[in-house]
């Protein structure tokens, strides 16, 4: 009984982290849809915006939820600005400076934080940061549960803005075709940087969610760098549905093979997943040819 | 187009190994000792991203391998330095063969090549962390005994001297590969693979050669980096920062070049030690990251502005 | 008709579930100049890429030299003689001219300078000896499109693929190509061209194969593919077969190199 109690607990664990990768992933997978590139930035994207729930809310007393109004905007920009006049000019539209620019970007981006708030490790404390729910016989933490259905409804909110706006629109015609785009009139660098800033959001809501049960050092944006990348990989590069059940899986397999096989050589796991797809299915599960 | 002569390549080795004679600092040898395994690391991922193309995200891998395998053979194996030297550098060659094939078989191109050579970095970093033989968290240590039987000297500058022959012959090595038909081959699959293979190349079989090679020439650096500092541990060897430098220093040297490597390393570090020393200057301690912050910002430069980096600059100014 | 340097049997090709070779044979006699036309879509560059090793055919065999040739790749191809160009133009961008002709020479130069002096005598041949040391970048679509030519005979091949070689230039740059093309063929290089400037097609080729919706739907010499009414009426349009007997008439009004 206690055996399945646990099992069943590190599954709903998973699940929950899962979903919070999922959004990580979300951001990255948009951004390669459309832009066909990877942004290796997403990480320490991510742990920037860790830092400023944890200033936000340390200094100004601004709850992390409360600070998604405030983050999710400001990140757009930040990402907006980033894809226009940095990322887009200085790699001159070839696949391997975008690679290298965004890995500038993330050693800078990383290195300030550590220069400012030094390698210790910080967090917050909330009223709620232990509450539980009980759920089937299981104990639930409520911020985890929280950031779980909020990844969804950002996923679905996602998936309106493509479908029903009319920059939406002209995003997904960007990704298909973008000479054509072009020609009816679609200016592609403005569209890049909107999908970059949609990507921004979705990493600036994920630290907003991470941040009442987590932990926030410089590096910490590398763990979830390789775990996001595996993720829109296994999920197929480009595709939202992928990311969501991808970012399941991978929550689910980490969870549990760090039950089993303890935290590091559960990482391995993760690692070899990540390998293996490349390897031997490039196209994942919903994705279309690389 | 090399960039490079014979002749000029052995000038800058000359003035190399006189540097410790004019300048009788131990602060700078130790520095140029450092620049020398930096810059062997960087020669050896130039030839894969440099000449062949492939950008490697994961040099990490083929440096900690080296190091390692330098640093076990001596303390599990009790192998003479001397003998465990080669031997390391061909684990590292063989790690290189093994990733090569996996990838280059796949068809692995562009971002997806950079990102699985990061992944395989990261499972040996993960390993080698958890792993008792390695030395686990603990690291690996190895006595300090200096004795020039052992690859340890007293006099700090024979060290110094010995990284410099390596990085001497692999500026030679990347010389004579710029100037065969392998070279051309190389190149060739960098600017164009698929017209290569309508030229009769074996494009497959160019890029395994080109990662053994670059993967020995890294792993030998590594093997260097751990008789200089006799200790290991897993976050050292197949760290990131390794595979970061290797990338940065060929890329601010001039990619693809001879010299451009160890010119960029030499720049690099220059700019990193005098970039910590302003900002300690400034706010009266030292502020961790600052080097870091420097060399992102270099990278982009580099980059948008200069994508030949130094030696592309110089060889623009010698034609005008 | 002796007997076929190349030898392309029945060959099917199909992507997703979309056929673009159907069964397709042809074969190409030794010596000779043989044309592959069809419109837009009809497969043409596909068969050239299962030709050229490019492409894995689902179906069908090719042989080269009597030899079975289906299964080797596109490298070991060019090492037993096939050389091929690229409809869109595949430079190496930062090399030289003579750099880029040299990695086709190397195939059957060990040496540098071997490889070298062999470059420079093709690059003297398609008349690009002058530009020898200019980067590749910097030429024209015409000087591409003969740099294109150049590597290709640097690998000194026995039979020669070109795919639209002539696409993109104006009459006068087709005027002079098409005698470097047939001078090639009097060297003794056995020449296959998919090729869309019908007047060309015309006046070089000896024999001519006509592909559409992926089908081969006629041969002959271009004369009787130009009187076959029917199939051109069926594959290019209603009233095509007029016009293009007009083209051949001027075809031969062009004179000869």
């Amino acid at each position: 009984m206690l055996k399945y109690e646990i099992l069943a607990s590190a599954l709903a664990n998973g699940l929950m982290t899962g979903a919070v990768y999922a959004l990580i992933a979300l951001g990255l997978t948009l951004v390669y849809g459309v832009l066909h590139i990877i942004n290796f930035a997403s990480g320490a994207m991510l742990t920037a915006a860790m830092y400023a729930v944890f200033v936000a809310h340390s200094v100004f007393r601004i709850d992390p939820y409360v600070a998604i109004l405030i983050l999710t905007p400001l990140f757009f920009v930040l990402g907006y600005a980033m894809q226009r006049w940095v990322i887009g000019p200085a790699s001159h539209g070839n696949d391997s400076n975008i690679l290298l620019v965004t890995l500038g970007l993330s050693i800078i981006i990383e290195n300030l934080l550590l220069a400012t708030f030094r390698s210790d490790t910080r967090s917050i404390d909330v009223p709620y940061g232990f509450s539980v729910i009980e759920a089937g016989g299981l104990l639930l933490s409520l911020p985890r549960l929280i950031a779980f259905a909020s990844a969804f409804a950002v996923a679905a909110l996602l998936a309106l803005i493509l479908t029903q706006t009319d920059t939406g629109k002209a995003i997904r015609a960007v990704a298909k075709e973008k000479t054509g785009a072009a020609l009816a009139g679609i200016e592609v660098a403005h569209i890049y940087a909107v999908t970059f800033g949609l990507g921004a959001a979705c990493i600036a809501i994920a630290a907003c969610l991470l941040m009442p049960t987590f932990l926030v050092n410089p590096r910490i944006g590398n763990a979830f760098t390789l775990v996001a990348f595996t993720i829109v990989v296994l999920g197929g590069m480009g595709s939202i549905a992928g990311a969501l059940v991808g970012g399941l899986i991978i929550g689910v397999v980490e969870s549990l093979s760090g039950l089993y096989f303890g935290e590091s050589l559960g990482q391995i796991g993760i690692f070899l997943i990540f390998i293996l797809v490349l390897l031997v299915w490039p196209t994942g599960l919903f994705g279309a040819k690389a | 187009m090399s960039g490079a002569s014979t002749r000029s390549i052995l000038a800058v080795l000359a003035v190399l190994a006189l540097l410790p004679l004019v300048l009788p600092s131990n602060t700078v040898l130790s520095f140029l000792t450092f620049v020398m395994i930096i810059a062997l690391a960087a020669q050896g991922w130039n030839i894969l991203a440099g000449l062949g193309g492939q950008f490697s995200f994961g040099h990490a891998a083929f440096f900690g391998t080296g190091a390692y395998g330098m640093a076990l053979l001596q303390a599990r194996f009790g192998v003479n330095a001397w003998v465990a030297f080669p031997l390391a550098v061909a684990v590292a060659g063989a790690a290189g063969l093994a990733i090569g094939f996996l990838s280059f078989r796949a068809k692995l191109r562009g971002s997806y090549f950079a990102l699985v050579t990061l992944a395989f970095a990261e499972v040996f970093r993960v390993s080698a962390n958890a792993w008792g033989f390695t030395g686990g968290a603990a690291g690996i240590l190895l006595p300090l005994s200096p004795d020039p039987w052992r690859m340890q000297f007293a006099d700090k500058r024979l060290f110094y001297w010995l990284a410099l022959a390596c990085v001497g012959g692999a500026l030679m090595v990347t010389l004579a590969i710029l100037r065969s038909r392998f070279g051309a081959h190389l190149v060739a699959v960098r600017e164009n693979e698929e017209a290569a293979r309508a030229l009769g190349v074996d494009a497959v079989a160019v890029k395994l050669q080109a990662i053994t090679l670059s993967a020995a020439i890294t792993g030998a650096s590594g093997c260097l980096y751990a008789q200089k500092f006799l200790y290991l541990d897993a976050n050292i060897a197949y760290g990131a920062w390794i595979s970061v430098e290797a990338l940065l220093a060929p890329i601010v040297g001039g990619l693809g070049t001879v010299l451009g490597p160890l010119l960029g390393t030499l720049l690099l570090l220059g700019i990193g030690e005098a970039s910590k020393l302003f900002f300690a200057a400034l706010t009266g301690s030292s502020v961790p990251g600052v080097d870091l912050v420097v060399f992102g910002a270099l990278l982009i430069v580099c980059v948008a502005f200069a994508p030949r980096g130094v030696m592309g600059l110089l060889e623009r100014r010698a034609a005008t | 008709m002796s007997t076929p340097i190349l030898s392309v049997r029945t060959i099917t090709k199909r992507f997703d579930g979309l056929t673009a070779v159907d069964s397709a044979s042809l074969d190409v006699a030794p010596g000779t100049i043989t044309g592959l036309i069809g419109p837009n879509g009809a497969g043409k560059t596909t068969l050239f890429a299962v030709i050229a090793g490019f492409e894995t055919p689902t179906a069908g065999t090719v042989h080269f030299e009597g030899r079975d040739i289906t299964g080797s790749e596109a490298h070991q191809r060019a090492a037993t003689g096939i050389a091929r160009t690229f409809q869109i133009v595949q430079p190496f961008a930062g090399l030289s001219v003579l750099e880029n002709i040299r990695v086709g020479a190397y195939l059957r130069h060990r040496t540098r300078a071997d490889a070298t002096a062999a470059a420079g005598v093709v690059a003297q041949t398609v008349g690009l000896g002058t530009m020898a040391d200019r980067p590749a970048a910097s030429l024209t679509v015409a000087g591409r499109k003969r740099l294109e030519l150049a590597r290709a005979l640097a690998t000194q091949p026995k039979l020669l693929l070109l795919d639209e070689v002539l696409a993109g230039l104006n009459p006068s740059e087709i005027r002079d190509m098409l005698p470097v093309i047939r001078c090639i063929r009097d060297s003794g290089i056995t020449i296959l061209i998919v090729e869309h400037v019908m007047q060309a097609v015309m006046n070089l080729c000896d024999q001519v194969h006509v592909l559409a919706q992926g089908r081969m739907i006629a041969h002959g010499t271009p004369a009787e593919i130009a009187r076959d009414h029917s199939v051109i009426e069926a594959y290019l349009g209603h009233g095509a077969a007029a016009r293009m007997q007009a083209l051949t008439g001027q075809a031969e009004a062009v004179p000869h190199a």
